[in-house]
């Protein structure tokens, strides 16, 4: 076979293809740049918004005093706050056992099974429904019988939500697991359970908390399940059993209110929210990069 | 290296002979397992084509050929560890001691404890070096914490990892070095006191050193247990191995004594596998 001259005009013969491919290089570079730029121009806005407008609101009343009545001075957030944790925390609590011992079963048990398949498609709805369909849903099967809205309803509607979530996370992270190391488990004659609840859920442990931190920071800010649900409260109440002031709801409410101080108490209210969800990714995210 | 070349150097001493495939020293072993008709298969594809072989106890049998021959999937059938995945299935007889264990009305964790096995990769679970080992001995025992420790650093010892990991038992069994680990997974299946022992591919991820060491130790657990070994190594198999059987496309082509497998097999098969001529 003839060889390619390595001397005549080595260079030459590369540099059209290598100069179109550098070009293309750099638009498609500036592109996904601008895009990108494009995102975060709305998202820095966003933040810094909350942050001025939020700080401005926020004052010792904002955590200790009760939303206010119209046309009164003071008042704060406090009855907002407090239901807003008991509700999403206790949603966490119901959804997230529910939400793992679904995805072990899906990771596990029923991978390849038609009782699998089915479920981990009607979780993919449920996933993806609009959270104002779970409200809405949470309203005709209990607030319309009840004839109340309570705390117990916010807690169903978010839970319903947090629930597919832990599902989809928890399953992925335990298919992630190799079969190697549950093999391995097996071989020292260990049972399924043992080997899942010992080895595999521990190995995907990281992922799993992940999940369920991300689904609480998801349900921290819904608006619409609580509208319908858990409505809100102007005064303190720990009573799930009755309406519940959160701060979603405050929020919706006050910032359509025509009153300058109910404007700005939503904007603190939204900082809250933002700087608690921000917190929770932020935890998320390192607990995930700490198990690699 | 010595087998490969004593091969060689033989191979055209004269024609293979048709011996049985099983050698006289055989006859004179007591047989731990005795494997007989034995068909396996992945869904419809046949794995394993009646296999008939008898392994002898506290004896290492090693068992060799090209990827793909179904040495890995017999050693899988051992421990019933196909049983895992719903689209395989065994069919015949794998008499430990005398009962079969494929059909055995026994529950399969413990043949399983009685049977262990090491994997080609390091799979330390995710907990501490003592827990890894603590993790088997838990599952059938209950003992005291000293009587735990007094396990641990036998099995360890065993393993030839104790000097180096006696100070960090508390530290995840995935901090260790990959040769390290795979002795922590042997500690691991000693641990639990099986009676036989199977190995597969179990250096093809480590380095020489690491290799050497894990081969010294199959050395020593042949006084106390049986031992099986699939490797795609050959000087390896001719190392460590008392028997050697050579697979071909799921049959076992040929099974006997290491040294007249590497020396004078007894198949043109096994010949060209083990010469390099094949594979």
């Amino acid at each position: 076979m003839s060889a390619i001259p390595l001397n005549a005009a080595r260079g030459d013969y590369r540099l059209p293809l290598h100069r179109r491919r550098k070009l293309i290089n750099t638009i498609a570079l500036t592109l996904s740049l601008g895009a990108m730029a494009f995102g975060l121009v709305w998202l820095i806005w966003i933040l810094w918004d909350t942050l001025i407008l939020g700080v401005q609101g926020l004052n010792a009343a904002t955590f200790f005093e009760s939303t206010p009545p119209p046309n009164a001075e003071g008042g704060g957030l406090a009855n907002a706050i407090v239901g807003s944790l008991i509700m999403v925390l206790s949603a966490t609590a119901v959804g997230t056992p529910i939400g793992i011992l679904a995805g072990i079963y899906l990771a596990e048990y029923g991978q390849r099974t038609w009782l699998g398949s089915v479920t981990r498609f009607v979780n993919d709805i449920l996933l993806s429904a609009p959270s104002i369909v779970i409200g809405l849903f949470v309203y005709t099967i209990i607030v319309a019988h009840t004839r109340t809205y309570s705390g117990y309803a916010g807690v169903i509607a978010l839970a319903l939500i947090v629930i597919p979530v832990v599902v989809r996370t928890t399953e992925n992270m335990l298919r992630l697991i190799p079969n190697t190391l549950r093999e391995a488990a097996v071989a020292l004659g260990s049972s399924k359970r043992v080997m899942i609840m010992q080895v595999t859920l521990k190995a995907a442990r990281a992922g799993v908390v992940t999940g369920v931190l991300l689904a609480l920071a998801r349900i921290a800010g819904e608006t619409a399940p609580l509208l319908f649900t858990a409505l809100s409260n102007q005064f303190f109440s720990l009573n799930l059993g009755h309406p519940m002031a959160n701060l979603p709801v405050t929020i919706f409410k006050f910032a359509l209110s025509p009153f300058s101080n109910w404007q700005q108490m939503a904007w603190a209210g939204v900082f809250l929210i933002t700087i608690g969800v921000l917190v929770l990714n932020v935890v998320a995210r390192v607990l995930f990069r700490h198990k690699d | 290296m010595e087998g490969a070349t004593a091969v060689t150097a033989s191979a055209p001493a004269g024609p293979v002979a048709m011996a049985p495939a099983v050698g006289g020293k055989l006859a004179s072993e007591r047989i731990k397992m005795n494997v007989r008709d034995l068909n396996f298969y992945y869904g419809k594809f046949q794995a394993l084509k009646g296999i008939n072989l008898q392994i002898p106890e506290k004896k290492v049998t090693a068992f060799i050929g090209p990827s793909g021959c179904g040495k890995s999937t017999l050693l899988r059938v051992f421990n019933r560890m196909y049983e895992l995945y719903p689209e395989q299935r065994a069919e015949g007889e794998v008499n430990v001691d005398g009962e079969n264990i494929l059909t055995s009305k026994e529950d399969v964790a413990l043949i399983r404890a009685k049977i262990g096995m090491i994997f080609q990769k390091p799979t330390p679970f995710p907990m501490s070096i003592y827990d890894n080992i603590a993790f088997g001995v838990r599952l059938f025992e209950k003992m005291s914490r000293s009587a735990m420790d007094e396990r641990i650093e036998w099995a360890l010892r065993k393993a030839a990892l104790w000097n180096e990991v006696k100070d960090k038992l508390q530290q995840t069994g995935t901090s260790l070095s990959g040769g390290q680990q795979q002795r922590l997974c042997i500690a691991r299946g000693i641990a639990v006191k099986p009676e036989i022992i199977l190995f597969d591919e179990p250096c093809s991820a480590l380095d020489p050193i690491s290799t050497s060491k894990i081969e010294e130790l199959i050395d020593e657990l042949k006084a106390d247990y049986t031992v099986a070994i699939v490797t795609h190594n050959l000087q390896q198999a001719a190392r460590v191995s008392d028997y050697t059987g050579y697979m071909y496309l799921g049959d076992l082509v040929e099974f006997g004594d290491t040294d007249q497998i590497f020396v004078k097999p007894a198949r043109k098969e096994t010949e060209d596998y083990i010469t390099g001529r094949f594979g």
